[in-house]
């Protein structure tokens, strides 16, 4: 079992003016076995750190490590791929025209069976294990449903064997009523096989179900991070108790209203990638930032990201509670 | 397999956002495969070019068997003549008869021009994934060259190669095919990126699929149909160019003769008899013809359908609507005049197996000012609801009503659509659809299509329109909104896309916007923002909103009242302040219990709906329901539960509703260990 470790990871789109780090000096590490959900909006980098992670997208610098090894060589060679990714789309991950047996059966490493029928047992154990009838392996994507699909899917990232998964976006494309099977069944895998997990949503309530840890990312950074039920109670982040806000709540009632200012901070839209706010990031969108008080000019200037460690959560937030210091130890 | 995507306000343009080839493909019918290409054959262009290259091939293939003998046979007594009745395009300087030799010279061109093509589209292929399989420097090498290669004018490309191996067939055939291979490599590799940045391909790669392996099983099967197509096209230009060669003297030599030498020769006695020159550049003009269409045409077949207008086909019979007995609701009407009123609306496309009919008598009104809310899964009809009310379904779908009223116009009678009614719906019905970026031009500033529907419904000159734009984009809350006009598309943020797109409904004076799954593709926070727009927009300008989500807690805490549809029809309507305390219908109840929220309890699996929902030409007997719901009886197999008024203001369909009163976050449907997906 080994760790999926993001350090200082930096990702670059475009050159000169219409450059954009789309991942900004993240660092994040997903324990062996454990699910660390990652939220945040479109276009705060979600998906290009899980692309960066399995070499889709080329690092600018930093390094991902999977049990200490970076994972950029470890992709060479016919072995097993500790790292898969399951996309969000299944319609479109999986090859239209081929046949989805071939499509799992394609991923299973070369030190695996090479014979064909030695494949072809492979192939309906992968199936069995996300609960596909064996003989679905001949049909095409677009004979099976959309939760059919992304089981294939999945059986495609069990084939390399892995011990971690970056799930992106996995259920969003699926209908509501398939959304609950794919989920018990991706927690069923994870807890049967003790795989690592980067789990991408941008709907916390399934984060919430299926995390042990939780990052929350904003505009290229990772904004807060720490146990899921602990951010989830007690969210340190302005922009994470937003997200908590707009969360659908069960009593029936509409969102909840973070109270005064909002409206006015709230609809402003995302800033622009290419032109990312002085001092803290999210301060021009902050309910309690220098916007609504004025008293806090220091976010206009100050880069909160620096000071985080010491926080609580690790939140990037000059007015999160600080940690306390481990008893015994002396700062 | 570029889609144009545009989309206008409703009663326009065609707005069915249609996904690329595989999504559409993978809806209903299988992947692009065979059956299109011949679908060439049902336009009459198609036809006739495919029965012209046919022809053309044929004579390639038979014209010097039959006729060299013709061709070549002397006639020393009729040199240089004219047409007659012993040679119908005359002779030439030996007598010879010109039009067998036109003929017999089929052979010749065709078989150098689909040569020289053959190699063009090899060296095209081979520079064009080079990139995908090359090392990223060596990639962009080759790219370069090709993007130098392309700038230059394939003729002088060609004149240039053409000197450069030599006068002669060989140095011809070298020549036009090395001219024509820049173009095609440069389609081969916009082709293959834009292929490698599906997610298929991607996932491939990251399975640990190797390159040449990737190139092979899924980038070139997935691009071979436009590269197909587009050498059938080259094929006809080559046939032109190979034609020019030999005229020029650059081609073919005697005593071979292909075309273009026919026409180099014929051309010095033009003033006399101009039939030996005419004869031959016909030909050469039918033969690119052929290729040149028959490619169009399975371009046209295989790739884009083009925009049907609106279409309100006449009534479907009973019959149309298959087994599944068609039950008409009866609309709840509210005490005000609906702006929108359906009855009985049914939607039908044909199928291989009869006509198959995915909304079957679904009745809904919504009131002015009103929001109702709906809600099922993905196939339940939903989007074709809304197509349907504003008139959008393409062809071959047949839609059908008792009573489909809108602003109290009747919309049924689709043959006699007026200009006002078009003109009533584009100005007073606002469509919104899932994905912003596809429902408006990419090549056009916002603001001018925004002004374009001012400009066009409500008749404002340029300037009032643009400036009305504007102040809609404000309106929106769209920020610096006249900087904003000005820019494009694909410079909005996804959340800013979908503002402007309602702001683009708020152009004309909508009575009613209706939104489908506007805010799927959103997140959390902007889609926040966009649904208290639209609130917004709703209690400001009195605008009725109807609006689709597949999302229940999206619709419930947005609108006051919510339809939940089930294979095609309403199962429960009711006030959503009381959705979750209050529904009765097992399947509104599974819907609600199913999805995870922020109270789920963390220890056991989410409660499940077994089963998969009703395909449309598949709908069971009694209620559609049944085979998933956990309260069936045998009832429920046999009869069709009818929707009727439980108490003011709840209807529902179904013989055994629970009775309990909240749904509980725990409820449990199935067992979910037993549920095709878990196990033990
Ligand atoms: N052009 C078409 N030709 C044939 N069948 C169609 C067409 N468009 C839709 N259908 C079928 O009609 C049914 C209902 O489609 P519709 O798009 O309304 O569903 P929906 O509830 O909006 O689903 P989703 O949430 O996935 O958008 C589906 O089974 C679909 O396959
Ligand atoms: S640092 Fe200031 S602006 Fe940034 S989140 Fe904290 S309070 Fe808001
Ligand atoms: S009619 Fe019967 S099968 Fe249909 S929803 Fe009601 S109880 Fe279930
Ligand atoms: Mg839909």
């Amino acid at each position: 079992m080994s760790e999926l470790r993001f350090e200082n990871v930096t990702v670059r789109y475009g050159t000169g003016r219409r450059a954009l780090r789309a991942v900004d000096g993240v660092s994040l590490t997903v324990p062996p076995g454990q699910v660390v959900g990652l939220v945040g909006e479109s276009g705060s980098g979600k998906s290009t750190l899980a692309r960066a992670a399995v070499g889709l997208a080329p690092l600018a610098s930093g390094r991902v490590l999977l049990g200490g090894q970076d994972v950029v060589h470890r992709a060479r060679g016919g072995g097993h791929r500790p790292l898969q990714m399951v996309f969000q789309d299944p319609y479109a991950s999986l090859d239209p025209r081929m046949r989805v047996g071939d499509s799992v059966a394609e991923a299973i490493p070369r030190t695996g069976p090479s014979d064909g029928a030695g494949r072809r047992a492979e192939v309906a154990r992968l199936f069995d294990l996300v609960g596909l009838d064996a003989g679905h392996a001949l049909s095409r994507p677009a004979e099976l449903s959309g939760g059919q699909r992304q089981r294939v899917a999945l059986a495609r990232a069990l084939a390399g064997r892995p011990s971690v998964v970056v799930a992106d976006e996995i259920t969003s494309a699926l209908d509501v009523s398939v959304q609950g099977t794919v989920l018990n069944l991706v927690r069923d895998l994870q807890r049967r096989m003790h795989l690592g997990m980067l789990f991408i949503s941008h709907n916390l309530a399934v984060v919430r179900y299926v995390s042990d840890v939780v990052a929350v990312m904003y505009l290229g950074r990772i904004v807060e991070c720490g146990p899921a039920h602990d951010v989830l109670a007690d969210p340190q982040h302005p922009y994470t108790r937003e997200l908590l806000a707009a969360a659908p709540q069960r009593d029936g009632s509409a969102w909840a209203d973070t109270g005064q200012g909002e409206g006015a901070v709230t609809e402003v839209d995302p800033p622009d990638p290419h032109h990312v706010p002085a001092g803290c990031r999210f301060h021009p969108r902050c309910p309690v930032g220098p916007l609504v008080r004025p008293d806090r000019a220091e976010c206009l200037t100050l880069d909160p990201t620096p000071g985080s460690a010491g926080r609580v959560h690790g939140a990037a937030c000059h007015f999160a509670a600080d940690r306390l210091p481990p008893p015994g130890t002396a700062r | 397999m570029a889609v144009e995507h545009r989309t206008r306000t409703a009663g326009e343009k065609e707005p069915r956002t249609r996904e690329d080839g595989s999504r559409s493909g993978t809806r209903d019918g299988g992947p692009a495969g065979g059956g299109q290409w011949f679908g060439v054959l049902r336009s009459p262009l198609g036809c006739c070019a495919a029965g012209l290259l046919l022809a053309v091939l044929l004579l390639a293939a038979f014209g010097p068997l039959l006729w060299s003998g013709r061709a070549a046979a002397v006639d020393t007594g009729r040199l240089l003549q004219g047409p007659s009745g012993h040679h119908w395009m005359g002779t030439d300087n030996l007598g010879r008869d010109v039009f067998f030799r036109v003929l017999v010279a089929t052979r010749l061109s065709v078989a150098l021009a689909l040569l020289a093509t053959v190699l063009g589209v090899a060296t095209g292929l081979v520079l064009g994934v080079a990139p995908a399989l090359l090392g990223r420097r060596a990639g962009r090498a080759v790219t370069a060259v090709v993007n130098i290669a392309v700038a230059f004018p394939g003729l002088l490309l060609a004149l240039f190669f053409a000197v450069v191996f030599g006068v002669g067939t060989q140095g011809a055939v070298l020549a036009i095919g090395f001219a024509t291979a820049p173009g095609f490599a440069r389609l081969t590799q916009t082709l293959v990126a834009s292929v490698s940045e599906r997610d298929f391909v991607c996932a491939a790669r990251v399975a640990g699929v190797g390159r040449l392996r990737v190139l092979t099983r899924h980038v070139l099967p997935n691009i071979a149909e436009p590269l197909i197509v587009n050498a059938t096209i080259g094929a006809g230009s080559a046939l032109l160019a190979f034609s020019g060669l030999s005229f020029l003297g650059l081609g073919v030599q005697a005593p071979s003769y292909d075309w273009g030498r026919l026409l180099g020769e014929g051309l010095t006695g033009i003033y006399t008899h101009p039939a030996a020159a005419l004869a031959p550049g016909a030909a050469v003009v039918i033969a690119g013809l052929a290729f040149n269409l028959t490619g169009e045409a399975v371009a046209k077949a295989v790739g884009i359908p083009t925009a049907h207008g609106i279409r309100l086909p006449p009534p479907v019979g009973k019959a149309a609507a298959g087994k599944a007995p068609v039950e008409p609701e009866a609309a709840a009407g509210p005490g005000t005049e609906p702006v929108l009123s359906v009855e009985g609306l049914r939607v039908s496309f044909p199928g291989p197996h009869g006509p198959v009919t995915p909304v079957r008598g679904l009745g809904l009104s919504v009131g002015r000012g009103e929001s109702v809310g709906v809600v099922g899964e993905s196939g339940s009809g939903k989007s074709l609801t809304a197509l349907a009310v504003s008139g959008l379904v393409e062809h071959p779908g047949t839609v059908d009503a008792d009573r489909l009223e809108f602003l109290g116009t009747s919309l049924r009678d689709g043959e006699k659509k007026t200009a006002a009614t078009r003109q009533l719906l584009g100005t007073s019905l606002a469509m919104v659809f899932q994905d912003p970026m596809t429902s408006f031009n990419p090549t056009m500033r916002i603001g001018r299509q925004l002004s374009e529907v001012a400009e066009q419904h409500l008749g404002m000159n340029r300037r009032g329109a643009w400036a009305r734009a504007v102040e809609r984009l404000r309106e929106v809350r769209i920020p610096a909104a006249e900087r904003r006009a000005a820019q494009y598309p694909h410079e909005f943020s996804g959340g800013m896309r979908q503002r402007a797109m309602i702001a683009l409904g708020l152009m004309g004076r909508p009575a009613l916007i209706i939104a489908d799954e506007p805010t799927t593709a959103l997140d959390v926070t902007v889609q926040r923002q966009v649904l208290r727009l639209l609130e917004r927009v709703r209690t400001a300008d009195g605008v009725a909103l109807l609006l689709i989500s597949h999302d229940i807690n999206v619709v419930a805490q947005t609108c006051e009242r919510v339809l939940v549809m089930y294979a095609g029809r309403v199962v429960e309507e009711l006030p959503s302040d009381r959705l979750l305390t209050a529904a009765r219908h097992p399947y509104t109840r599974a819907l609600i219990a199913t999805v995870p929220h922020m109270e789920s309890d963390l220890d056991r699996p989410l409660p499940v709906i077994p089963g998969r929902p009703v395909t449309p030409g598949q709908v069971p007997s009694g209620c559609a329901f049944a085979p998933r719901c956990p309260a069936a009886r045998d009832r429920c197999h046999t009869d069709d539960p009818r929707l009727r008024v439980s108490e003011p203001g709840h209807r529902i369909a179904c013989w055994y509703p629970h009775t309990g009163a909240t749904v509980r976050p725990d409820e449990q449907l199935s067992d979910p260990t037993t549920e095709a997906g878990g196990r033990p």
